[in-house]
């Protein structure tokens, strides 16, 4: 379980989370929605310990991550794994050995052939093919290296998952594959999961309650219907928002087809 | 307010700021050299990477180091053929200047600044770069120490193979003097090492160039490690951490150098 509670955190004088309470049950998966910029990933990493809060706690599995000693810290992160915004593969390193440095347990990690079949199942649990192993991260598209960044999130067997915008700067069709995939992970390792994203569409079909980040608060949390049917002004502009943008992204595609059948 | 007044408070602000800047930096600087001993233990970890490293850092930096090392033997030896003529003091005196000139100085402190743009400008841009991309945070999200993953090799590495260049620039700057002063002044061989003898200290003088060389290597990888592994802000973060890095590493030597020179030669 994760509770962040009364957690506040400022850079300079932008004060991004201003006493945030947020929990996340055993096993289900939570979607951190909330407009870009708002600090939703600060809290993402606040699970992880890799940002620090000004005040408040922040509590796994009953451990005070804030308190942690620098061992401690580090057992907890083996249990997390965490899907970075960009991918964050090491560039100097191929598929394989990015997905190996996963493998969190010491004595795994040096088994050569334990790395290379737990490499090949993480792989083929996010639909790639093995040959993709002895490939660099330059030479993969942007889906792949989300694809591959998900792999290596979860070679370690994990028990918690935190998805930074996973589906961020992709094109909808990969969104959907992203989707796809973190709804299938959800099933076939049964992990508990947090999704920070700015995508409704992904966030409604992929998570069993949704939170609301607005203005450095919690601001509502609950199943999609409840958000659907909530009257709070912030949560009706955002979620209005994004309507009008997914219909104005439906109408460029159209554009775009239309343009495209009369070029040809 | 009055001008004079706002200008003072101005002042002390910018001076508080400075102040609380540095603290914040030689704070920083610690906790990395207490995390660096720390991670020692764990050398199953950096030992294979510290060997991938140098071998890197070695045959990269071999080519240049022996041009520096070759043109500044050279040089000495032309210019103190330059001083000598006039007949007032023997011409084997050049093999004295060149062989201290090389050992004592120009070999560590040239190689160590050649270095410090070579190796501590890579070493900066590399993690600099891996920070703003959160590849380290990425690491410690694994669970795994950023500092024996990537800075104690680089490091180590460093601090291994720095102080053979040096003593390789030694060699090289001393052959190089040697086949300058015989082209130019007719000096043989014999003349040369009798005159280099004249001004050999003896061992202390090579230790005295290894103890520097250990000295500079550390600046060469310490601090473009802590200001890489620091670096804030996207690219251009990376290209202030790169200069920082170089010119910071440069002053460092310079400081060493002389200090090291009052301490150890006594003057």
């Amino acid at each position: 379980m994760i509770e962040l509670k009364n957690v506040s955190k400022r850079f300079i004088d932008n004060v991004v989370l201003d006493g945030v309470d947020f929990e996340v049950r055993q096993g289900e998966t939570v979607a951190l929605l909330g407009p870009s910029g708002v600090g939703k990933s600060v809290l993402l990493k606040h699970i992880i310990g890799l940002i620090k809060p000004d005040s408040g706690e922040v509590i796994v599995d009953g451990l005070y991550v804030n308190k942690l000693k620098r061992k401690e810290l580090s057992r907890l992160r083996q249990r997390i794994g965490y899907v970075f915004q960009n991918g964050a593969l090491f560039d100097s390193m191929d598929v394989f050995e990015n997905i190996r440095l996963g493998v969190t347990n010491d004595e795994q990690y040096r088994d050569l052939k334990y790395c290379h079949e737990r490499v090949r199942e993480c792989l083929r649990l996010v639909n790639l093919q093995p040959e993709v192993m002895r490939k660099f991260p330059a030479e993969l598209s942007g889906g792949m290296r989300k694809r591959v960044g998900i792999a290596r999130a979860i070679a370690g067997r994990p028990t918690y998952l935190l998805y930074d915008e996973p589906t961020s700067g992709l094109d909808p069709v990969n969104s959907d594959v992203i989707d796809s995939l973190v709804e299938r992970l959800q099933g076939e390792i049964g992990v508990t999961s947090v999704m920070v994203t700015h995508d409704v569409r992904g966030a409604f079909r992929t998570a069993d309650r949704i939170a609301l980040l607005w203005q450095a608060k919690i601001r509502a949390v609950g199943t999609s219907e409840e958000i659907l049917a909530s009257s709070d002004p912030a949560v009706r502009q955002f979620l209005e928002r994004d309507f009008e943008m997914t219909l104005t992204q439906q109408a460029t595609n159209l554009d775009e087809a239309i343009g495209d059948g009369t070029q040809h | 307010m009055r001008p004079s007044l706002a200008a003072a408070i101005d002042l002390r602000r910018h001076v508080g700021r400075g102040v609380v800047r540095t603290a914040g930096h030689a704070g920083r600087f610690f906790a990395l050299l207490v995390e660096l001993v720390r991670g020692l233990a764990e050398w199953r970890v950096w030992a294979p990477r510290t060997v991938e490293q140098a071998q890197n850092i070695g045959y990269g930096s071999l080519l240049i180091v022996l041009l520096i090392a070759g043109f500044a033997g050279a040089v000495t030896a032309l210019q103190s053929g330059y001083q000598l003529q006039g007949g007032f003091v023997p011409l084997y005196y050049a093999g004295g200047v060149v062989a201290s000139g090389v050992i004592l100085e120009l070999g560590p402190v040239l190689t160590a600044l050649i270095l410090a743009g070579r190796i501590g400008a890579r070493y900066a841009a590399e993690l600099g770069t891996m920070r703003v991309t959160e590849q380290i945070d990425a690491l410690e999200s694994l669970g795994r120490s950023p500092v024996t993953h990537l800075l104690l090799p680089r490091i180590l590495s460093g601090i291994l193979v720095i102080p053979a260049l040096v003593i390789i620039a030694n060699a090289t700057g001393i052959a190089s003097g040697y086949f300058a002063s015989a082209a130019t002044l007719d000096l043989t061989w014999s003349d040369f090492t009798f005159g280099a003898r004249f001004f050999f200290k003896g061992p202390f003088d090579l230790w005295y160039s290894l103890i520097k060389a250990y000295f500079f290597s550390a600046a060469v990888t310490v601090i473009p490690c802590y200001i890489g592994y620091n670096t804030q802000q996207g690219a251009e973060g990376v290209g202030r951490a790169t200069t920082t890095a170089v010119v910071a590493a440069s002053v460092t030597i310079l400081l060493l150098d002389t200090t090291l020179a009052k301490l150890l030669l006594g003057q």
